[in-house]
């Protein structure tokens, strides 16, 4: 199994590379962009196919962590705090090397928190909300379970369309890059375009070892027992209650570190990053990437954020996004890259004679 | 040493007394059977010893300290593991992973160590493997390891099941109608592998409609009745026993 993994995770590293090496070929490294933004999404996808397939919790309120992270972020890095520069937390902040001085884009001075440390507080703030969420929200089932996740969504969306301090309907920009080390920064400059997307899909790759780690381990053997027979898996000591909220958390992490990357590669963040519609979204591709599988929904997140970042779904992306759920659930529940598809499809094409009456 | 003491327990559904003040201990290291006829309450006192439902009064002792309105996984923690009459073996997993399961309460590894994939996960992961494996090759289904377990036959998805309890390595099993549904060589076979599973020294709690199964490998029995106890004795004063006799015969038994 472990071999397996690694097997597998080699597989992906490649596959990484080899696109960036063809657009660079081919000189079509303006594509690196929208990859590099579909990594992020996928982030949050393989985050929330691990609570969904693998824990069996729907949660329809993702984009809100992702713009938890992404907010926090933005918010502590562009927020300037040269007025309060003499109130001891600000001059103790300061003093900790946790704020940053530079100018905005009118040549302004501007005093505020230093990415990696506004990185720090939005994933722990994160978390924080996670847990404060997730404990009586998990202990709904089904369409309670759908709903008290979408009313948390919908909280998070207003705050960030509402809150003047959080730009209401324009949202933050001229959010700073995000110097990870030395070499390596977190932007949206036409220069860091290849690093970006190495970062962006190392993060990636990062989040799909561990996810797998948990899934072939223990902890995932549990997951897959809650989701298969709650009761059965009590009586065998698991904490189900423990092991849900925890998978919900993490995923929420996952997501909002996805919002706090993109945010500093973007250079700002905007409401519609917490939108239900973008939550549904996430959802849905798990849903046709085939529940519990990471790989599946991993390709799809991929694939399908790709095509409607670069336009190809049109204006009605989001009307896409609500067919292919319709469709997905009425015709493949299990998943469009399941492999009883595959089995299925294979079986139609390769029929071999001697299987016809078996 | 009694292993279990069941004080008084009683819990009512509704307008239904389905438990009422039954007592009875189970000694370490025995065998002991709950039988009645349908709708005696047998399967509530189960959920009630093994926490999936909390009693309206009484207490319930194991290992001498109370767990009644502890939860089932807590419960489970201490010892304590148990069958479903209805089988319930975890759907998508193969029959080595439902056992492996059970290995459960005996790992530490949390999230963190699971993710990164540290030593420790892995030689739990290991011992768990390798234990379930011993207890299948123990109950003769160690050919089935690698098939999803609900794809088995009824009898062999029984002993997965039965697997899956003894690799919590538990002090008591409560097994809830293990033969149901088996045919007679099956059923002998149970017979044959809950006195071995005792002679390991896992004590057993036992609800089976089943007589001979039941006159065979019990040390004592105990018969319930409309929710209440009737009798408390060893199997041969169980089978002269005039009220047991009376309900068996009745007509609203199907023994
Ligand atoms: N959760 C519940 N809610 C309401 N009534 C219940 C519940 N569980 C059991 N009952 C009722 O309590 C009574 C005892 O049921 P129980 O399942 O304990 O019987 P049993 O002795 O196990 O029967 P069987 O031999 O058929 O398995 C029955 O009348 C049943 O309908
Ligand atoms: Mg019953």
């Amino acid at each position: 199994m472990r071999s397996r993994i690694h097997r597998a995770l080699f597989g992906l590293v490649a596959a990484v590379i080899a696109v960036q090496q063809v657009t660079a070929y081919t000189g079509s490294e303006y594509y690196l962009t929208q990859l590099t933004m579909s990594a992020y999404y996928s982030l949050v996808i393989v985050g929330l196919c691990l609570l969904m397939g693998y824990a069996g919790q729907i949660s329809l309120g993702h984009a809100g962590f992702f713009a938890i992270g992404g907010y926090i972020s933005a918010f502590l890095t562009t927020h300037d705090l040269s007025p309060l520069k003499d109130s001891g937390i600000v001059s103790f902040l300061s003093k900790a090397g946790l704020l940053s001085q530079r100018t905005d884009l009118y040549g302004g001075r501007l005093l505020t928190v230093q990415p990696w440390a506004a990185c720090i507080v939005a994933i722990l703030a994160t978390v924080v909300i996670a847990y404060i969420v997730g404990g009586p929200v998990l202990r709904l089932k089904g369409h309670y379970l759908a709903m008290a996740t979408l009313g948390f969504g919908t909280i998070i969306y207003r705050i960030a369309i509402g809150t003047t301090a959080l730009g209401a309907a324009d949202g933050l920009s001229d959010v700073p890059p995000f110097r990870l080390l030395p070499f390596l920064e977190v932007s949206g400059e036409m220069s860091d375009r290849v690093q970006n997307y190495y970062i962006a899909w190392g993060l990636v790759i990062l989040a799909v070892l561990f996810s797998l780690n948990i899934i072939h381990s223990r902890i995932g053997r549990a997951l897959r027992s809650i989701h298969g027979a709650e009761d059965a898996a009590n009586a065998m000591g698991i904490d189900t209650a423990r092991y849900k909220l925890n998978t919900f958390v993490l995923s929420a992490v996952f997501a909002s570190v996805a919002g706090v990357f993109l945010t500093h590669y973007n250079g700002g963040i905007g409401p519609s990053e917490a939108s239900i519609m973008k939550s549904v979204r996430y959802v849905a591709i798990v849903a046709v990437g085939g529940m519990a599988n990471l790989w599946g929904a991993l390709v799809m997140g991929t694939l399908l954020n790709f095509l409607s970042l670069r336009g190809y779904l049109g204006t009605y992306d989001d009307a896409v996004f609500g067919g292919i759920l319709i469709i997905i659930m009425l015709f493949v529940p299990q998943g469009l890259l399941h492999v009883d598809v595959f089995r299925g499809l294979r079986g139609l094409v390769l029929r071999r004679p001697n299987e016809k009456e078996t | 040493m009694q292993l279990l003491e069941v004080k008084g327990i009683g819990k009512r559904f509704g307008g239904l007394q389905a438990v009422n003040g039954v007592s009875f201990g189970v000694r370490g290291g025995t065998v002991k059977a709950l039988i009645g006829p349908n709708g005696a309450g047998k399967t509530t006192l189960f959920n009630l010893i093994s926490g999936f439902l909390t009693p309206d009064n009484g207490t319930i002792l194991f290992h001498n300290h109370p767990v009644q309105g502890l939860r089932p996984f807590e419960i489970a923690a201490k010892g304590m593991a148990r069958t479903f009459q209805h089988i319930r073996l975890f759907p998508e997993m193969t029959s080595l992973e439902n056992v492996m399961i059970g290995r459960h309460i005996h790992g530490k590894s949390g999230f963190l160590s699971a993710m990164l994939d540290l030593p420790r996960t892995r030689r739990e992961d290991r011992d768990a493997r390798e234990k379930a494996l011993e207890l299948m090759d123990f109950l003769g289904i160690a050919g089935l390891a690698g098939h999803e377990a609900t794809s088995l036959s009824y009898g062999q998805q029984r002993l997965v099941e039965l697997a899956r309890g003894l690799a919590c390595e538990p002090a008591l099993l409560l097994l809830d109608e293990p033969a149901a549904g088996l045919n007679m060589r099956e059923t002998a076979e149970m017979a044959f592998l809950i006195s071995r599973i005792r002679d390991r020294g896992v004590t057993i709690l036992i609800v089976e409609h089943d007589m001979s199964l039941v006159m065979n490998i019990s040390d004592e029995i105990i018969v319930l009745n409309y929710g209440e106890k009737i009798a408390d004795d060893v199997p041969l004063a169980i089978q002269k026993n005039e009220d047991v006799i009376r309900i068996y015969l009745g007509g609203d038994g199907d023994a």
